[in-house]
């Protein structure tokens, strides 16, 4: 998704956002609002319109500073990050600053993508210079408030802390000029601060959310509780796109607590909700559900039968990623100076540790939403859409999500539909909708399955002279408002990325995609197509840089563009921060490299390996990052920590989804088994790169290097290059 | 449907429910007390660990029948329990928490490991706290945050 803001402007906003004053309850309220259209203008003028709550920061009369984050919170800190950035420039008391997450509005729409969201490690990336703007602006409205009061010019005063101090001494709380500050006008443009100026941004900043999230007090989407609700669980056809032929219903009804039994659409076939008092009640009762379903008319998947087709589709040249150079190049390459691998990516499940849910009440001209969303302006639409609403007409509030990964942002808003659709039936009472595990884990929206198969020349000085790529995977993309941007000459950017736009200088170089369609709903998954194609970029790299006997680290950089900055800076960080111990491994432990960069961001990674149990087991990891300004380094070295262990999941024994005849064969974490604490790293030490360049989003780049230097490791182990995940055996 | 007397953080409740009702739920939509959460249903997740007699156990699998006499122990009562207050503390202070969804069953089990082993090895963290998931995958902090607590209770 790293494109959307430099190759179009589909999804853009195309209206200017301006900030607005206003005193409320004797303190400050300062909000965006948008401008109609242009092609709006310039007829009467537009009626006033009451807009949605639009606050980004509010100074309370008690001096508190509640500022409200315009992205979802599930795990990667914005909650925290965002009021960061806006405090700083505003010089609010940090001690007195509070979040709130927004609701879906459109002021809160991602400035450069144009829907509310949560993607692409965009959050800071894109809200950096909007949440400093707004601090300052905000900053200069209590500055000319208190200059006014003292009669002296704004230039004479500054600010820290939450207080205006004037030129003799003076100085006022932030609180006490609220009132005055909301009568100013809202500088049209303001000075932001140097980074030396920065008291915040670049500082550990702990975490917002931390007591509530440790002492149970905290409120998931899972755990809302309103008068009155009800808990809905789906029944769901076992081929994705069945649907329901007959049923009989009368035992499950038969259970107390039971309220309805209906059918709903889905976005692929149909399905049986039930609806009682309590979610135990539901789930019972949709065991005791018969459903004869009808899946004559959709493909029945088989993950063997899929991989042998990629395979042979992988021998032939897809539709052109990047064409470079002379591809006859490798024809002069004698075949003992080449290779030639072939790899397999499975399916894999985002398994949040929150299973999904949506609790939506339904009031006939208005409905109200509950639902930690990576996609609040999406999934409103969609809902309204189900409901026969105007997205104006549904209130969503963003809950605090555990966690997501890309499961939660989701273009066909498909769990938003059918608690919709659920919802529509219970008019006036609120219809909780809860996923289990089981219908996460066999509910699709993977991680496609992928085959690439890559022929590298290798030129006498041991350096890739000709590379053929191969890439084989449905694309996400299509068939959402995202194809548009993403994919180009018949290739899904999402699904080459990390490949296509290496970083490494290779002169002959062919990338080609085929999309094949099929019938497993697919999506982003933390890291997206980086995930296989950065393990296929490094693992390769990594063998040459063996074939050539050079050290993995020198190796990587001869090869690397000039022009790579950024993963320059890291694989020197990392150099020297992990030069001492990588000297001093135990015997039967190795080292593995990688370094991949994504979303703008550098990473460089080593790893200390040994095979304990036939696993691999991971000592140590360090870590070097390169993401411009560090916002919060505390946030960024927790991420780089989750982001590694994350990507363990490709390396899980049982760290796949399979399907045979239609049918996902695994349901629950015995089948489908993310890492535990035993399979991370045991220590992590993270490195930033000092910089001052504007920010890039940390969430998502410590993924992709993971599990390719773990196999480099291991292939000094044992001699084996492994091509194909999960690992099931070493 | 039957009626059950439980002590929940040293309260007795009474609920009346399916014999086969999980304590997780019985806790969460009865009581109303959300702390604990469910991942999974199936006891491999850890979420949903509370203390039953001082045992770490994942209530998702207990059902209220056999709960019995045993006192439940859940997260919400941990602020006030010293062991308990000492670990949030050291999470709080490590920033080990991401999205927080765990680490309700993260606590419960760290609590239930310092109480039995208060000087515990890399060996035996990883075995105590071998059954809780974290998708965000804290360990690291995790794993920081035990031995910081550990270091606490020495003095």
């Amino acid at each position: 998704m790293r494109d959307i803001h430099t190759t179009g402007n589909v999804l853009n906003l195309t209206r200017r956002s301006f900030l607005r004053v206003s005193a409320s309850a004797g303190g400050l309220l300062v909000s965006l609002y948008l401008d109609l259209p242009l092609a709006a203008q310039g007829g009467a003028k537009p009626k006033p319109k009451t807009y949605p709550p639009d606050a980004f920061v509010q100074i309370k009369p008690d001096g508190k500073i509640l500022i409200t984050v315009n992205r979802l919170e599930f795990g990667q800190g914005v909650y925290t990050s965002l009021p960061m950035i806006l405090a700083d420039e505003m010089d609010a008391d940090w001690s007195h600053v509070m979040a709130e997450l927004a609701p879906a509005a459109d002021v809160y729409k991602d400035p450069l993508y144009g829907i509310q969201m949560v993607g692409g490690s965009g959050s800071i990336a894109h809200s950096f210079q909007q949440y400093r703007e707004v601090g300052a602006k905000t900053r200069a409205m209590l500055v000319a408030a208190a200059a006014g009061q003292w009669k002296v010019a704004p230039d004479q005063c500054r600010t820290e802390a939450s207080v205006v101090h004037g030129p003799s001494g003076q100085s006022a709380q932030y609180a006490e000029l609220a009132q005055a500050a909301a009568r100013q006008p809202v500088p049209a443009t303001v000075q932001l601060k140097t980074p030396s100026q920065f008291r915040l941004v670049g500082k550990p900043v702990r975490r917002l959310d931390s007591r509530p999230k440790c002492d149970g007090s905290i409120k998931f989407g899972l755990d809302l509780d309103l008068p009155g609700m009800k808990t809905a669980v789906v029944a769901r056809p076992p081929v994705f796109g069945g649907r329901v032929k007959t049923f009989d219903d009368k035992a499950a009804r038969s259970i107390e607590g039971v309220r309805e039994v209906f059918e709903i659409p889905l976005v692929r076939g149909t399905a049986m909700a039930v609806v009682a008092d309590r979610f135990w009640t539901a789930k019972q009762a949709r065991d005791r559900l018969k459903i004869d379903w009808d899946v004559s008319a959709v493909e029945h998947v088989g993950t063997e039968e899929l991989s042998a087709k990629y395979k042979e589709l992988a021998r032939t040249p897809g539709n052109i990623a990047v064409n470079r150079g002379d591809q006859k190049a490798m024809d002069a390459v004698s075949p003992a100076n080449q290779i030639v691998a072939e790899y397999e990516f499975p399916y894999l499940a985002h398994a949040p540790m929150e299973p999904l849910n949506t609790t939506i009440r339904f009031d006939g001209d208005r409905a109200e939403v509950w639902a930690g969303s990576q996609f609040q302006t999406v999934d409103q639409m969609a809902i309204a859409e189900v409901l026969g609403l105007k997205p104006e007409q549904v209130t969503f509030h963003t809950e605090m999500a555990g966690g997501g990964f890309g499961r939660r942002a989701v273009p066909d808003s498909h769990v938003q539909r059918e608690a919709a659709a659920i919802a529509k039936r219970f008019r006036g009472t609120p219809v909780k909708l809860v996923w289990t595990r089981e219908d996460d884990v066999q509910g699709g929206y993977y991680r496609p399955m992928h085959v690439h198969r890559v022929q590298i020349g290798i030129d006498h000085g041991g350096m890739p002279i000709a590379w053929r790529h191969v890439i084989v995977g449905q694309s996400i993309v299509t068939g959402t408002p995202f194809a548009a941007l993403l994919i180009k000459n018949g290739v899904d950017e999402t699904a080459v990325e990390g490949s296509a736009d290496t970083h490494y200088k290779i002169p002959n170089f062919h990338v080609s995609a085929h999309h094949p369609t099929v019938n497993v709903p697919v999506l982003w998954w933390r890291s997206v197509g980086h995930t296989h194609s950065g393990f296929v970029m490094e693992t390769l790299v990594d063998e040459l840089a063996t074939r050539a006997k050079m050290d993995p680290i020198a190796y990587r950089l001869k090869l690397l563009s000039p022009d790579a900055k950024k993963l320059r800076a890291c694989l020197a960080l990392l150099e020297q921060k992990s030069a001492t111990w990588r000297k001093s491994v135990p015997r039967n432990h190795a080292v593995g490299i990688a370094c991949h960069e994504s979303f703008e961001t550098g990473v460089a990674c080593a790893v200390e390996v040994s095979i304990e149990d036939q696993r691999p087991r991971i000592h140590r990891a360090t870590i070097a990052v390169d993401p411009g300004v560090a916002v919060n380094p505390l946030t960024i070295e927790s991420q780089m920590q989750g982001g590694l262990g994350f990507g363990v999941t490709q390396l899980m024994a049982k760290g796949a989804i399979t399907l045979k005849n239609g049918r996902v064969e695994q349901r629950n974490f015995d089948g489908y088994t993310p890492p535990y604490i035993k399979d991370v790293p045991v220590a992590v030490d993270v490195h930033i790169v000092p910089g001052t360049e504007k920010p890039s989003g940390c969430g998502e780049p410590p993924v992709p290097v993971i599990a390719p230097a773990v196999v480099n490791a291991l292939a000094k182990l044992t001699g084996k290059r492994y091509r194909s995940l999960p690992l099931v055996s070493l | 449907m039957e009626t059950y007397k439980i002590n929940v953080n040293g309260v007795s409740r009474q609920v009346t429910v399916d014999p086969g009702t999980p304590l997780l739920w019985v806790l969460r939509e009865e009581l109303k007390m959300t702390g604990t959460k469910y991942g999974c249903g199936i006891g491999a997740c850890g979420a949903c660990t509370v203390h039953l007699s001082g045992v770490a156990t994942r209530s998702c699998v207990v059902p209220i029948s056999l709960v019995g006499n045993r006192a439940v122990v859940t997260i919400e009562a941990m602020a006030t329990d010293p062991l308990g207050r000492t670990v949030q503390d050291e999470w709080v202070s490590l920033d080990v928490v991401q999205c927080g969804y765990c680490q309700s069953g993260q606590i419960m089990s760290a609590v239930a490991l310092l109480k039995s082993i208060p000087k515990p090895t890399d060996t035996e963290i990883e075995e105590s706290m071998g059954g809780n998931l974290c998708r965000c995958a804290t360990y690291v902090r995790i794993r920081e945050a035990i031995k910081s607590a550990s270091q606490q209770l020495k003095r």
